[in-house]
């Protein structure tokens, strides 16, 4: 069992939880994720691994509540445990001296950009970190990032935080003011990868998106987090989750999340109608 | 009920039938299929060994379970000492009496086969090993004094749990390091319960942490601790039983439609995860109404079965060679055409087909004769021109084989691995190329078989010792 030690809602539906992890802390990376069971019934899902304390041992995933295992989890406290935490799992991402990239995040991503970005800037580049929300009171970690970042933006989708606008249209518009962006990183939810793989394609500004397809084990055994990366098929668990935005067939992506649409209603309508106490 | 002193003339007694489940009903739910011999069939049934004095079935058993041996002191009735002389060779017989290839193996060589049905060797080593689990008093084998060296084992299949019991009986302190957060490999999350139920497993694993075997569940070897770290870590010896692991897929057009599985996706959803109770276990699962499965082995009868449960009209099973290729295990395939599976043989699968939401609608399929011999010395099926077809389905599960999962290897310099990535280990001993590692189990052979997996691990765990006490 692996013990929640703080456990904080950053935003409406968004949640960070300290877990006591000591071994991942030892070795987590930047772009790594952890695969997780909340209990005996629970299903295993991947989420980032936004932050580490070793000499702590614990790691911070932040997550977004969107069906029902992180509807369960949102209901459990510091104090409480979980059943399973697998990890480091996936391939950290990449850090070398580049010169000046931007680091872009939103939703979930907003916080999991989080290490990279710092681990970039250590390795001695210009690091311009993007957000983007859809509103306002979507957005957190504002001063978290701010620290490791040597521009930081911020952008939400009705301009309630100007300026009104996605992550891409701050990127064309850095790129209109005459700035040089040499690499950017991308990881938040599926769309906004691919609208960001789309705007910086023409730019020819090469562009690394965290993939978030369907896992089960996270460690190659499955083949259930397959996608088309270059024509070939890669396992996003191991081959990934780093992929080049340019090369991945969105298409398949998006297809195969809908995998369990049906289902995922059913059981989040059940256990809301078993647990409406619990929410409310 | 057979009376033990008075011995009955050998000619007549038949073969003891194994009462089981009702086609019609087991195929609406996952308990298992056979429910055992009662104590006077076991019997009866071992009366019926000629306790030959050059048992042929021994040959052909991997680990050279005394066969006459227990089956006689079963006739007897003396099932406690029964099941400790197979304990001798295999720790797994409750495992081993229901997944084995019996047909091929220790009945396969029965003298009685020659003439009758074989001694049912496998029902009757499931029977005792029950029996045991059931009334034995649970005592603990004597363990030996402790060495003080320590061993790692990577992956709780059957290849790991046979070192870890073998190493900690020998005084060496033994920690397992298993992925999932469950223990077991293939025997939990890829052999469904209807065919091995779980807490047969659980209850081995039970037994050898109560003999001192430490397990570390979630933890991936190769992440979260590399080989050489756990040599740093103070192990003196790793043995690495991380299993085949990689799903083969076919390469076809179509095949990351929606409802496109690999068997290792389908049954770990459905065994480890509990898809079956979908949603009281979290984990959902596609229930197809008409399913395909590629391939026909064990995985692909038990792929099949598996969406007859979960609530399949039709479950097809389309294999490219013809029905005298079938590499499953005869009882599987019996049971799987009871239970409805359909066969389509020399049917080779061209493209998947989908609708305009990315899912699954159908499968072009090509007829195929049988041609020359290839290397294994089976007729290489060779493709009918123009035969194309289409069949219907809303679910494909390829079982067509599994490959060596690279995780470890990639992380472990010094290890030596063939041209399809399993390590290389001697045969005798398990041992690889770097010091102070052994591997055995499909990581070495590619997917075999439970009994070999465990004959594997064996021979490790008696190099593990020698090099513990005497040096590599
Ligand atoms: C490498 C990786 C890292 C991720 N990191 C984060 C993170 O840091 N924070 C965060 O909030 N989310 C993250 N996600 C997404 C997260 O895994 C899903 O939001 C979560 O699984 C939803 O589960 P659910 O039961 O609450 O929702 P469900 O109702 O089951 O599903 C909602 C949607 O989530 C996706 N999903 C469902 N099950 C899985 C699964 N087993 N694996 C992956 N996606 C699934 C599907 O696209 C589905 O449509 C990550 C995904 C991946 C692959
Ligand atoms: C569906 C199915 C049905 C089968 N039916 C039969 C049958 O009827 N009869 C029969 O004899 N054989 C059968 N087999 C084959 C048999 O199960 C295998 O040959 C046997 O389990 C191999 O044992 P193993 O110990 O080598 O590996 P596995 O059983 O594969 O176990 C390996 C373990 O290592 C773990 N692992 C992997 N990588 C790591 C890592 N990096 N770190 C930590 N842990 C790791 C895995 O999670 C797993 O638990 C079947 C196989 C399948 C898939
Ligand atoms: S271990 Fe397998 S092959 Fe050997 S006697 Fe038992 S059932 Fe037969
Ligand atoms: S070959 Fe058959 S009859 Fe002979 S000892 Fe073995 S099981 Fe008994
Ligand atoms: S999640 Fe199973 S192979 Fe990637």
């Amino acid at each position: 069992m692996f013990k929640i030690l703080v456990k904080q809602e950053l935003a409406p539906n968004i949640h960070l939880v300290k877990i006591a992890a000591s071994g991942i802390a030892k070795k987590a990376q930047p772009g790594q994720f952890v695969i997780i069971i909340l209990d005996e019934k629970g299903e295993k899902i991947p989420l980032t691994i936004a932050d580490w304390d070793r000499k702590e041992g614990s790691i911070t995933i932040v997550f977004m509540e969107v069906g029902t295992t992180t509807h369960r989890f949102a209901t459990l406290n510091a104090g409480d445990s979980i059943e399973s935490v697998v990890g480091p799992l996936g391939i950290p991402a990449h850090i070398d001296k580049i010169g000046t990239l931007a680091c872009v995040g939103g939703c979930y991503g907003i916080a999991a950009i989080m290490p990279i970005a710092r681990a970039m800037k250590e390795a001695g580049n210009k690091v311009i970190t993007i957000i983007e929300a859809r509103s306002k009171y979507l957005l957190y970690w504002e001063d978290e990032l701010r620290k490791v970042s040597d521009q930081f933006l911020v952008t939400t989708g009705d301009g309630s935080h100007a300026p009104q606008g996605w992550i891409s249209d701050r990127i064309n518009q850095i790129v209109d003011e005459g700035d040089k962006i040499d690499l950017v990183f991308a990881i938040g939810c599926t769309y906004m990868m691919k609208t960001c793989s789309e705007a910086t394609k023409p730019l020819g500004i090469k562009t690394i998106v965290h993939l978030n397809s369907i896992m089960v084990d996270g460690t190659g055994m499955c083949g259930c987090c397959r996608v088309s990366v270059g024509g070939t098929t890669k396992f996003a668990c191991v081959d990934g989750p780093e992929f080049d935005g340019h090369q991945v067939d969105w298409d398949i992506l998006l297809t195969r999340q809908k995998g369990y649409q049906d289902e995922e209603i059913r059981s989040l309508h059940e256990w809301e109608s078993k647990n409406w106490r619990r929410i409310n | 009920m057979a009376e033990p002193g008075k011995k009955p003339k050998k000619e007549k007694i038949p073969k003891q039938p194994m009462p089981e489940q009702e086609p019609a009903v087991r195929a609406r739910n996952f308990d298992e299929v056979p429910f055992g011999l009662s104590q006077e069939a076991a019997m009866k049934e071992a009366e019926r060994c000629l306790q030959c004095k050059k048992p042929l079935c021994i040959t052909d058993c991997p680990v050279e379970v005394d066969i006459p041996g227990f089956v006689k002191l079963i006739a007897e009735g003396k099932f406690a000492e029964s099941i400790r002389k197979i304990w001798e060779t295999n720790a797994l017989p409750a495992v081993c009496g229901r997944v084995c290839p019996q047909e091929i193996q220790c009945e396969g060589k029965c003298i009685v086969g020659k003439k009758d049905d074989p001694v049912a060797v496998g029902n009757l080593e499931r029977f005792v090993a029950d029996y045991e689990r059931m009334y034995g008093k649970g005592e603990l084998p004597p363990k030996a004094e402790s060495t003080g060296k320590k061993v790692a084992v990577v992956g709780s299949g059957p290849a790991g749990l046979t070192v870890a019991g073998d190493l900690i009986l020998k005084g060496h302190e033994v920690t397992i390091f298993e992925a999932f957060h469950k223990p077991g490999g293939v025997l939990v999350y890829g052999i469904p319960e209807f065919r091995l139920p779980k807490e047969i497993v659980f209850s081995e694993v039970n037994f050898l942490e109560r003999l001192g075997v430490k397990l570390v569940r979630n933890a991936v070897v190769g992440r979260i601790v590399t080989v050489d770290e756990l040599f740093e870590e103070g192990f003196d010896a790793v043995f690495v039983g991380v299993g085949a692991g990689l799903p083969t897929f076919l390469r076809i057009p179509g095949e990351n439609l929606i409802s496109v599985f690999s068997a290792n996706e389908y049954l770990t959803r459905t065994n480890l995860m509990k898809a079956y109770l979908f949603p009281e276990y979290d984990t959902p699962i596609v229930r197809g109404k008409k399913v395909i499965t590629l391939g026909a082995g064990n995985v692909a009868m038990d792929s099949a079965r598996t969406a007859i449960r979960l609530g399949a009209e039709k479950s097809l099973i389309v294999y490219r060679r013809s029905r005298t290729e079938v590499p499953a295990r005869g009882a599987e395939v019996h049971h799987a055409e009871e239970e409805g599976v359909e066969f389509y043989f020399l049917t080779a699968p061209m493209k998947f087909i989908g609708d305009e939401n990315g899912r699954l609608i159908g499968m072009e399929g090509l007829k195929m004769e049988l041609g020359e011999p290839d290397d294994s010395g089976r007729r290489r099926p060779v493709p009918i021109e123009g035969s194309e077809f289409e069949l219907e389905c809303d679910l494909a599960i390829i079982a067509v084989g599994a490959g060596a999962n690279p995780l470890l290897a990639k992380t472990t310099e010094g290890l030596n691995l063939n041209k399809w990535g399993y390590i290389v280990a001697e045969p005798e001993t398990g041992k690889t190329s770097k010091q102070g590692v052994w591997a055995g189990g499909d990581i070495v052979t590619g997917s075999a078989t439970v009994i070999l997996a465990m004959g594997a691990g064996r021979e490790a765990a008696n190099s593990i010792h020698k090099y513990l006490t005497l040096g590599w």
